[in-house]
């Protein structure tokens, strides 16, 4: 064998721990500093640096967090405001897809549908609260209402956008090798709509949570944003903390069930298959 | 002779409205069933509207156009649906169940030597290998009109010698008519029984090749018409311009 006469290549670089640890490490690397942000604000706390009237302690706010979930107010709460999210996006989820479906698979539907979408797109839809509180009260309807709004918009557009840009070459080839119409949209138009139309749904989300904030401080008798209004009422800021921070974590998981589902549904993406 | 599987006749083609110049102009073309044509032309002599209009994308405006009905196309660029894995796209629009259509792309697979990578997402296939794709996904449909358009033209020149003796074979397994359409002319005479040359939408020459198969480079007779077919293209044999040379 000629590949003997050379030396065996010697490791220049010592070993490098498994990639699986060094992600672990670099993880909690990303943690240090929001751990010493808290630390410092408990320390700032406890020597009278903040006011804890104005701004409760990081021990404060886990105490009352923990009060809220054991008494079961924090779980009623949000479970009300996880249901009107779900109906809410339910509506928007139906409305932009098959707004984008008609825009998007015919140039009818698009002269139908786009322009109008665009001019209601172009209006901040919060300011739309003063009318939907005349036109459906100020009970669950008017905040779920604000939570479709908000969230079909996104979605409608991506999609749209998602279709149009379908490589036209692939629709043809798609054609010569005998797919039908509802073939083509079935194989070829929608799977290649279907990465931008996740990103829509990522940022429907997202919007999804702000509708749901804006609403649920209208006159709300129940639901996190109401649990916040509420601890105002007694100048509770670790109460309101709670449901900062409760938000926040809503819109994290939302965020990583997407991506879930990204993971799941593009996994012939090439970044995706290296990560695999 | 038997009855021609394509036949054109007084073909035109313009993109612009009648009055424009016409990109193919007035052909007539025949191709028995099992032949293998190649087609030379130089960029925008109309070579590619020609073979897309065997193809059946584009439609007839001007003149007549006989085609079979089991056409397949291998395109420059591969085309495969990124989000399917191999197999289905040899599989795509197969009439039949699950079972059958996967049962024939793997055999269509297994003759282009890519049956080890059935379940492989088409963006991690090198140039050749999805090139074999196309060309699985093309046979599969056993075509009795198989158009090649400039197939091996983005591929490095090792693959691209492997994938003309893969194309020859298929051709001399399955004799499905060919239509081949290249820039090079060593190409057209190492796989075609016929050579087209098109310029400015009009045959310049016809000419038929005798050299037996397996072809070599070095076979009598390779390099007259090597040079004929390079002459009929405007090119002299150290790749000038012959237009060039005589002004």
């Amino acid at each position: 064998m000629s590949g003997q006469a050379i030396a065996a290549p010697v490791a220049i670089r010592p070993a490098r721990p498994s990639p699986r640890f060094t992600w672990k490490l670099s993880r909690l690397r990303r943690l240090v500093v929001p751990i010493l942000l808290v630390a410092l604000w408990q320390i700032a706390a406890n020597t009278g640096l903040i006011s804890t009237r104005l701004l409760a302690p990081p021990n404060a706010i886990a105490a009352a967090a923990w009060e809220l979930i054991v008494s079961g107010e924090l779980p009623y709460h949000l479970l009300i405001s996880l249901q009107r999210v779900a109906i809410g996006l339910a509506i928007a989820l139906s409305a932009g897809v098959s707004l984008g479906l008609i825009a998007g698979l015919s140039r009818l539907g698009e002269d139908a549908v786009d322009a109008t979408l665009q001019m209601l797109r172009a209006l901040p839809f919060l300011a739309l609260v003063p009318l939907f509180i005349l036109w459906l009260g100020i009970g669950e309807a008017t905040k779920i209402a604000l939570v479709a709004l908000g969230a079909t918009f996104p979605i409608y557009l991506t999609l749209f956008g998602g279709i149009r840009g379908v490589d036209p070459k692939l629709i043809e080839a798609g054609r010569i090798f005998g797919l039908d119409r509802w073939g083509l949209i079935r194989h070829v138009v929608l799977p290649g709509a279907l990465p931008q139309a996740l990103v829509g749904l990522r940022y429907a989300l997202g919007t999804a949570w702000l509708s749901l904030v804006v609403g649920e401080q209208i006159n709300a008798t129940a639901g996190i944003g109401f649990l916040v209004m509420d601890a105002r009422e007694f100048l509770r800021t670790d109460i309101i903390l709670v449901g900062l921070l409760v938000y926040a974590l809503l819109g994290l998981g939302a965020d990583q069930l997407v991506r879930v589902l990204e993971r799941r549904a593009l996994a012939w993406r090439p970044s995706l298959i290296r990560e695999a | 002779m038997s009855q021609p599987i394509v036949s054109l006749r007084a073909l035109s083609r313009r993109f612009h409205g009648p009055d424009s110049p016409p990109v193919l102009d007035r052909i007539n073309l025949d191709i028995q069933a099992g032949e293998f044509v190649a087609l030379l032309g130089r960029s925008g002599s109309g070579k590619t509207t020609l073979l897309r209009t065997l193809a059946g994308l584009d439609p007839v405006t001007e003149g007549e156009a006989a085609l079979p009905q089991r056409r397949a196309v291998v395109f420059q660029e591969p085309r495969l649906l990124p989000w399917k894995p191999v197999w289905q796209n040899v599989a795509l629009g197969l009439a039949g169940n699950a079972t059958t259509t996967r049962q024939r792309a793997l055999n269509a697979l297994r003759e282009v030597e890519l049956a080890h990578r059935a379940e492989a997402w088409p963006l991690t296939l090198s140039g050749g290998e999805a090139q074999r794709t196309g060309l699985a996904r093309a046979l599969v449909r056993e075509p009795e009109l198989l158009l090649l358009d400039e197939p091996f033209a983005s591929l490095d020149a090792l693959t691209r010698l492997r994938m003309q003796s893969l194309v020859g074979e298929l051709w001399e397994a399955h004799r499905p008519a060919v239509l081949l359409v290249t820039h090079d002319v060593e190409e057209a005479l190492l796989l075609a029984s016929r050579v087209l040359v098109l310029a400015n939408g009009r045959f310049i020459d016809d000419v038929a090749v005798p050299v037996p198969r397996p072809r070599r480079r070095s076979a009598p007779g390779f390099d007259a018409l090597r040079l004929r077919l390079l002459a009929a293209l405007g090119v002299d044999e150290d790749g000038h311009d012959a237009a060039a040379k005589a002004a």
